[in-house]
């Protein structure tokens, strides 16, 4: 076995550049000549635009230009499109709104780019701005989902009356209907998925540069997905076909999905090129991220489980409302629906589930995926629930469980909600982490916590996710735009190093190691002569790009696959060497033998021999060792498990602190452990930010609160405990790595484990609710409210 | 930001000179304060003028029963002084606990007075110990010096030079810290002094206030339980913040209660 193959903790070979600092990221790319811009943003939540005066902004020192709605409409500029559809329940299409680049005629949320500064130096630009005179006639506004639902709300589009972008359900209402009037047991609950910034420590950028004897566009772009950033500005905003146009993502500093989608900024910065004569550059500052980059979550729902008398899950019925904010971003329509309420069903037997869910507009920043992006919400309102169930019919928390997981022999699964999951033991990782955090001698951990006056709690969270997203043809049936394969070049070099090309896009999960280790795995050649490419549409054949934890599951079969169609035309090769049959060559370990001799050619010999044909089967096979592939996956991928949670609670105060977390997830096959540990150590701190810390806090007038990170709580090294990760491997059955996926993992299973321990250490002092996040002072109120004191 | 001129005096005079003549200029210690607001365009000063080329503001020392602290030495070297540590162990603590490392490392005793935030941990100590405020002219007493909310008694061209602390026979502070930001929601500083116990309050009103009540019932009995029976006037808690006038009221008791267990 090699030992840079499949589950060896291979050390990042991209670390060397970026723990130097020497990263090459979008603001680090400058062009000769070079301009800035820099926008000017509403303050105005909702404000008609009666007109703008950029005389005094133009006279200002180095002004280039200033640039406004009106001369987007006059350039026919397309606006930024959603890329999914949503159907309403009677069949009619969701509205989607116009969505201008620069705002023409209204600004809808505080944050929408209004003009545009273009100036010689940013700090030219950024002065400029402050001087572009805007004058705003404010509306009434609405930031809140049941604000924006009430009667008489002000309006956001004329086109969607009660704000309601579209009225959706999945599930079979009668079945549901009829289980609920059966039932012995209905728990209900309400719940608030609290809205989250995505916060990559790499704000966005973007630099253009038209090349006018060329006619030629190049973007620099801060992308998860520099082919559909490409697509979509080639199709609809920039208007220009793809072969004219270049979009380059290079090192990228995270992205939780905030990254994916098309932004305005991107095709502005390449239209105001052409116009001005000068690459322009546009760096976004923390505060100005705060108010454009997509966020995520922002759900309300109502949600009630029918169970029979000795707690057997019969049916779940949910209401959601999900806010969409002031346009529909790339994704966002696909978020609440078919990454929602698919998952409803969790890893448990659910014979029946109706889900309704209505999006809503809001004058808020738009909403799209973050970080897990539909299935965190599906998760938190499931086991929130589950845990209510338990404690409403007396019966345990994980036996509760335990006796509603879909069990081993019972894959494929199919779901009320259209998944169908393929393979998974949910008993063996809910076992294993309850091991891991020592579960027997939990009593022992409270008693002790209560000597130091804390109150103790411990929560549970067993989920599924789906992820490796998806196949083109469902998601193409379900609404989507674009089809969600993968695409991989494979190339050989003479000498018998490699290089891949993939569509997928690294942004902090470790592609140039693991990818590497995928090729070691199947041509055994040494990492170090493997190098992985990304991120540049001029030499990645194409590609969908890194998001739904897809890029190893997804990208990493289209390798599969390009280095299986290597390793055939290898064979008709080494046959010609050896002179033996095509059938009886076998490759392995990086060798072609002849079946049962001891006759063999290395891998290197074959590449080599691709290259210079001199002894060579040249009638029948071409020169060269290169192949490339395309994988659409059949399904979608299921990782699941069981997360754990152990807080204390400081009663005086209502601080709260994890204490310990045990993790025992099923992500499929993996590539590196160390990666895998880190992608979950990742996805466990922004659960826990999210249950704790984080959130997009609006007034009711649509002012957030919480824009910057003296107010917006990000989880730190030290409001974190030591996790313990364990992982329980059963293969993906139908994709060729056996991969399922693992960068969302902790941010969809410990959210609910969290607040499920804070209300287990509360539950004493009779506190039964509590919301995200749970911070000190909302915990003191629970405390207040529940024991009838003054609070 | 905006263009500046900038200024590195050798000396408190020639400091105050450029402060007289430049009406819309700042004095720049640390930064830690000034330039994120300078970053933010939110101040636009025509001049900045440098106190770091200025020699004797940088030390500690002990003065009879004084301790001294020079307005530009860090918060840093005030946690980890070894004079602090072994005088008032309290203050050094309160010093260790501003911020984060970055901003011990160049946030200045001086700069954090003369800026006032409301939530700032030095306030509550100085209040609490009594502390002089020397400036370039004058010495100013601990309840004299703040106005309100970044207000200070400073003159606009006033220098703070250093800090005189009487040293008390105990102290101690506690903070509920921002989780964010870390500043202070509430932070309470109590001191059993020579002139009876003093207790401070920082973080939870527009300024920084004593507690009265509380110190006369510790001045008869120093134990925590008298934390417990402490009234906050509404009227001295912030409104209109994140935290509840409610919550700042229960924080304030529960820190002064953890003050008071810290100085036993």
């Amino acid at each position: 076995m090699s030992d840079q193959g499949l589950g060896v903790s291979v050390a990042r070979k991209e670390d060397r550049r970026f723990l130097l600092g020497k990263g090459r990221y979008t603001d680090d790319v400058s062009l000769p000549g070079q301009a800035h811009a820099v926008f000017v943003r509403s303050p105005h939540a909702n404000a008609v635009i009666r007109g703008i005066d950029a005389s005094q902004a133009l006279q200002a020192p180095g002004v280039i230009a200033v640039l406004t709605g009106a001369d987007v409409a006059a350039d026919d500029l397309g606006g930024i499109p959603c890329g999914w559809t949503i159907t309403n329940k009677d069949g009619s299409k969701m509205v989607a709104p116009p969505h201008p680049a620069l705002a023409q005629g209204k600004a809808r949320h505080a944050g929408d780019p209004v003009a545009m500064v273009i100036a010689e130096t940013r700090a030219q630009a950024k002065d400029a701005a402050q001087l572009v005179d805007v004058d705003y006639d404010p509306q009434p506004a609405v930031a809140h989902l049941n604000a924006a639902v009430a009667p008489g709300a002000p309006q956001v589009w004329d086109e969607a009356p009660g704000n309601v972008c579209f009225d959706w359900h999945l599930g079979d209402p009668a079945a549901t209907e009829a289980e609920f009037a059966q039932a012995a047991r209905v728990v209900a609950i309400d719940l608030t998925n609290n809205r989250i910034a995505p916060n990559a420590i790499e704000p966005r950028a973007a630099n253009g540069h038209y090349d006018d004897v060329n006619d030629h566009y190049t973007l620099y772009t801060t992308s998860q997905n520099p082919h559909l950033i490409r697509l979509l500005m080639g199709a609809f905003t920039l208007k220009v076909p793809e072969h004219k146009l270049r979009v380059v993502a290079p090192d990228v500093g995270g992205g939780f999905g905030s990254k994916i989608f098309h932004y305005a900024e991107e095709l502005l910065v390449l239209w105001a090129s052409r116009r001005v004569g000068h690459p322009v550059k546009w760096t976004s500052d923390r505060s100005e991220a705060f108010l454009s980059d997509a966020h995520g979550r922002d759900h309300v729902s109502h949600a009630e489980l029918a169970l029979t008398a000795d707690g057997k899950f019969r049916a779940l019925r949910v209401r959601t409302l999900a806010n969409m904010g002031a346009y529909l971003s790339t994704f966002a329509p696909a978020i609440p629906t078919y990454l929602h309420a698919t998952l409803l069903s969790g890893p448990y037997v659910l014979p029946a589930i109706y889900a309704e869910v209505k999006a809503i507009f809001t004058n808020t920043v738009p909403v799209d995926a973050v970080r897990g992006a539909g299935r965190p919400e599906a998760t938190y309102l499931l086991e929130r629930l589950v845990d209510k169930a338990a404690r409403e019919l007396g019966i345990d928390r994980v036996e509760i469980r335990r006796k509603n997981l879909i069990q081993p022999d019972q894959f494929p699964y199919q779901t009320p909600v259209a998944l169908q999951y393929d393979v998974g033991d949910y008993p063996a990782t809910l076992d294993m982490a309850l091991e891991a955090i020592d579960y027997g001698k939990y009593a022992e951990r409270k008693a002790a916590s209560e000597q130091r006056g804390k109150l103790r709690g411990f929560g549970i969270s067993t989920y599924i996710e789906a992820c490796g997203i998806a196949p083109s043809a469902l998601v193409g049936a379900l609404g989507a735009g674009a089809g969600l394969y993968e695409a991989a070049t494979v190339r050989v070099h003479p000498t018998g190093s490699v290089t891949v090309f993939t569509g997928t896009h690294s942004h902090g999960q470790g592609h140039e190691t693991t990818f590497a280790q995928l090729v070691n795995e199947r041509l055994g050649i040494p990492v170090e002569n493997v190098e992985i490419v990304h991120g540049d549409t001029d030499r990645i054949p194409f590609g969908m790009g890194t998001y739904g934890s897809r890029s190893a599951a997804v990208g990493g079969s289209a390798i599969y696959k390009a280095i299986d169609k290597i390793v055939d035309k290898g064979k008709k090769i080494a046959a010609h060497l050896l002179e033996a049959s095509v059938a009886d060559i076998e490759f392995a370990d990086g060798k072609y033998k002849v079946a049962g001799t001891d006759r063999e050619k290395s891998f290197g010999e074959v590449a080599f021999t691709a290259y210079v044909p001199h002894n060579y089967p040249i009638e029948t096979v071409e020169p060269g060792l290169e192949d490339s592939a395309f994988y659409d996956p059949k399904n979608f991928t299921f990782p699941g498990g069981c997360h754990l949670v152990e807080v204390e609670v400081d009663p005086e105060t209502g601080e709260v602190d994890v204490v310990d977390v045990a993790i025992a997830d099923d992500v499929g096959v993996i590539i590196n452990p160390m990666i895998v540990d880190g992608q979950a150590h990742g996805g466990l701190a922004h659960g826990i930010g999210q249950a704790l810390l984080e959130e997009c806090v609006y007034d009711a007038d649509g002012q957030l609160l919480s824009g910057s990170f003296m107010n917006y709580t990000m989880p730190r090294a030290a409001d974190l405990p030591s996790f313990k990760v364990g992982n329980h491997v059963t293969a993906c059955t139908h994709n060729p790595t056996g991969i399922k996926g693992v960068g969302e993992v902790g941010a969809i299973g410990v959210p609910p484990a969290v607040i499920n321990a804070v209300l287990d250490a509360l539950a004493p002092l009779g506190v039964t609710d509590i919301t995200m996040p749970a911070t000190p002072e909302k915990v003191w109120r629970a405390i207040q409210a529940a024991q009838g004191g003054a609070a | 930001m905006k263009n500046f001129e900038f200024h590195r005096p050798q000396s408190v005079a020639d400091a105050v000179t450029l402060l007289k003549g430049h009406e819309a200029a700042k004095l720049l210690a640390g930064g830690q304060s000034l330039l994120p607001v300078l970053k933010l365009d939110l101040a636009q000063p025509s001049d900045l003028v440098s106190l770091a080329k200025i020699p004797g503001l940088k030390e500690i020392r002990s003065e009879g029963n004084d301790l001294v602290i020079g307005a530009l030495v860090t918060h840093d070297e005030v946690a980890n002084s070894a004079e602090v540590k072994k005088r008032i162990p309290g203050l050094a603590g309160l010093a260790g606990g501003i911020g984060d490392a970055q901003i011990r490392n160049r946030g200045t005793i001086g700069g954090s007075l003369a800026h006032a935030d409301p939530a700032a941990d030095y306030p509550a100590a100085i209040v609490a110990l009594g502390a002089t405020i020397v400036t370039d002219r004058r010495q100013i007493a601990a309840d004299d010096y703040f106005k309100g909310l970044f207000q200070t008694a400073l003159e606009p061209d006033e220098i703070i030079t250093a800090v005189r602390f009487p040293v008390p026979e105990r102290s101690a502070y506690a903070k509920f810290p921002h989780p964010a930001s870390k500043y202070a929601v509430a932070g309470v500083m109590v001191a059993k002094t020579a002139g009876g116990v003093r207790v401070a309050v920082t973080g939870a009103g527009p300024k920084v206030f004593r507690l009265p009540a509380l110190e006369a019932s510790l001045g008869g009995n120093f134990a925590w339980r008298a934390a417990e029976a402490v009234e906050v006037s509404p009227g001295d808690l912030r409104t209109g913040g994140e935290a509840s006038p409610e919550y700042l009221a229960h924080l304030i008791k529960v820190m002064a209660k953890r003050a008071i267990q810290a100085c036993q």
